[in-house]
């Protein structure tokens, strides 16, 4: 399965990024080959509408799983309609939020949050 | 006052909210024998709160959206490769429209070549024209949520060449599209400034605009104590003609604050915002 995760560097030492529209990267993992792939998230510098570009690259690589911190209304539409879940991620690295997706210890995210919209916060 | 061979466009801007563009163009057009007033602050238009205008005409105000026939689309994905806000998605083959994101470019349905994409129309807000004694008031009034208010303006100013009487346009704050869009087809624009160093900034910010869009302009000092004032600095160091000074006192601010029109209310105020009219008709005629 192919899960996705939004990060700063193309490292899996690192923390997951603090939002998933304006990520630089994603991390793509598949859980059962254990391959990965680092995409440059092309929506960084969108002016607007980046939560949906990037959902869209998320939705095309065919992602069944997006770990984030935090996720807008618009990209959850797009990943919902994709049948995209969508999990919370815990405080910690990447490998270590892919290690907790593997033993299921993640939960779903709930609350989806309104969008920025042009005042990303840093 | 005698106006006749007056039908210029004023407009009234600031940097910030709150600085005095109101308070300014409904006076000026108020001490008018025949005006047009026009509020371009369309998120939170105030000017008929003084004028109360009455007759009102309401008229709705749309812009296009794209939307899916959805039997017809092939999933070619033409339209959101094309769509700059990325107000399409492409979900199990289908395009998936976000109508608060889409600028009505009319793109994508342009580029639909298997036609499953058409227009239809999206009420964004409105636009209020009704009279206040010697003043037509106009007002634009755009939707909470709705991302851009420039089709509002647009259709407040679209005639405004073609009036025949002295027109001013209370324009948003900032120096943003929007304000340049209100002020595009003015004669000269007034910019009312207050006396802080924040002020003289903002000044300078609109100041700069009204030169990119090579606009004659004065400036009109607002909240003015006996003390420095920064932004009369500004223009005293770049040459920009001072149109007048409004004090800071509490018998304007008091008719202010009730929403009367103080030019209406008082002789002394009628006076001060009347040689104001004079010397930027002065300025236009020059």
């Amino acid at each position: 399965m192919k899960i996705a995760i939004p990060a700063e560097d193309k490292s899996m030492d690192k923390n997951v990024y603090v939002s998933f529209g304006r990520a630089p990267y994603f991390l793509l993992y598949d859980t059962k080959t254990k391959e990965c792939e680092y995409l440059d998230n092309s929506a960084v510098l969108n002016q607007g509408g980046a939560g949906i570009r990037a959902a869209q690259v998320i939705a095309d690589n065919g992602v069944k799983a997006l770990i984030t911190p935090r996720c807008g209304e618009n990209a959850e539409k797009v990943l919902s309609s994709a049948q995209v879940f969508i999990y919370k991620s815990i405080d910690g690295t990447i490998k270590e939020n892919i290690d907790a997706f593997c033993a299921e210890k993640l939960s779903l995210l709930t609350d989806i949050h309104p969008g920025f919209h042009g005042n990303e916060q840093k | 006052m005698e106006m006749s061979k007056n039908k210029k466009v004023f407009a009234v801007l600031s940097g910030k909210g709150g600085t005095g563009k109101t308070l300014l163009s409904v006076n000026l057009s108020a001490v008018c024998n025949e005006s047009v007033y026009i509020d371009c602050d369309v998120e939170e238009p105030n000017g008929h709160l003084f004028f109360k205008p009455a007759n009102v005409y309401e008229e709705e105000v749309t812009v296009k959206i794209p939307t899916l026939n959805s039997n017809l689309c092939t999933g070619c994905r033409k339209c959101a490769d094309l769509c700059n806000f990325s107000a399409i998605a492409i979900v199990n083959k289908k395009p998936l429209i976000f109508e608060e994101v889409c600028h009505s470019c009319g793109g994508c349905v342009l580029l639909c070549e298997a036609k499953a994409l058409y227009e239809k129309d999206k009420a964004i807000g409105k636009v209020q024209s009704g009279t206040s004694d010697n003043v037509t008031v106009k007002t634009g009034i755009l939707n909470t949520g709705e991302a851009s208010g420039i089709p509002i303006i647009k259709k407040l100013l679209k005639d405004i060449l073609k009036s025949n009487k002295i027109t001013f346009i209370d324009c948003p704050p900032g120096s943003a599209c929007i304000v340049m869009e209100s002020i595009k087809d003015a004669d000269y624009c007034i910019l009312v400034a207050e006396p802080t160093i924040f002020g003289s900034h903002n000044l300078k910010m609109i100041y700069e605009l009204v030169k990119l869009f090579n606009k004659p302009c004065g400036v009109v000092l607002n909240k003015c104590i006996d003390a420095d004032n920064p932004s009369e600095r500004f223009c005293n160091e770049n040459n920009i003609k001072i149109i007048g000074k409004i004090p800071f006192d509490t018998e304007l601010g008091t008719l202010n604050s009730d929403a009367e029109i103080a030019s209406r209310k008082s002789e002394k105020y009628q006076e001060m915002f009347s040689s104001m009219l004079e010397k930027i008709i002065k300025e236009t005629d020059a």
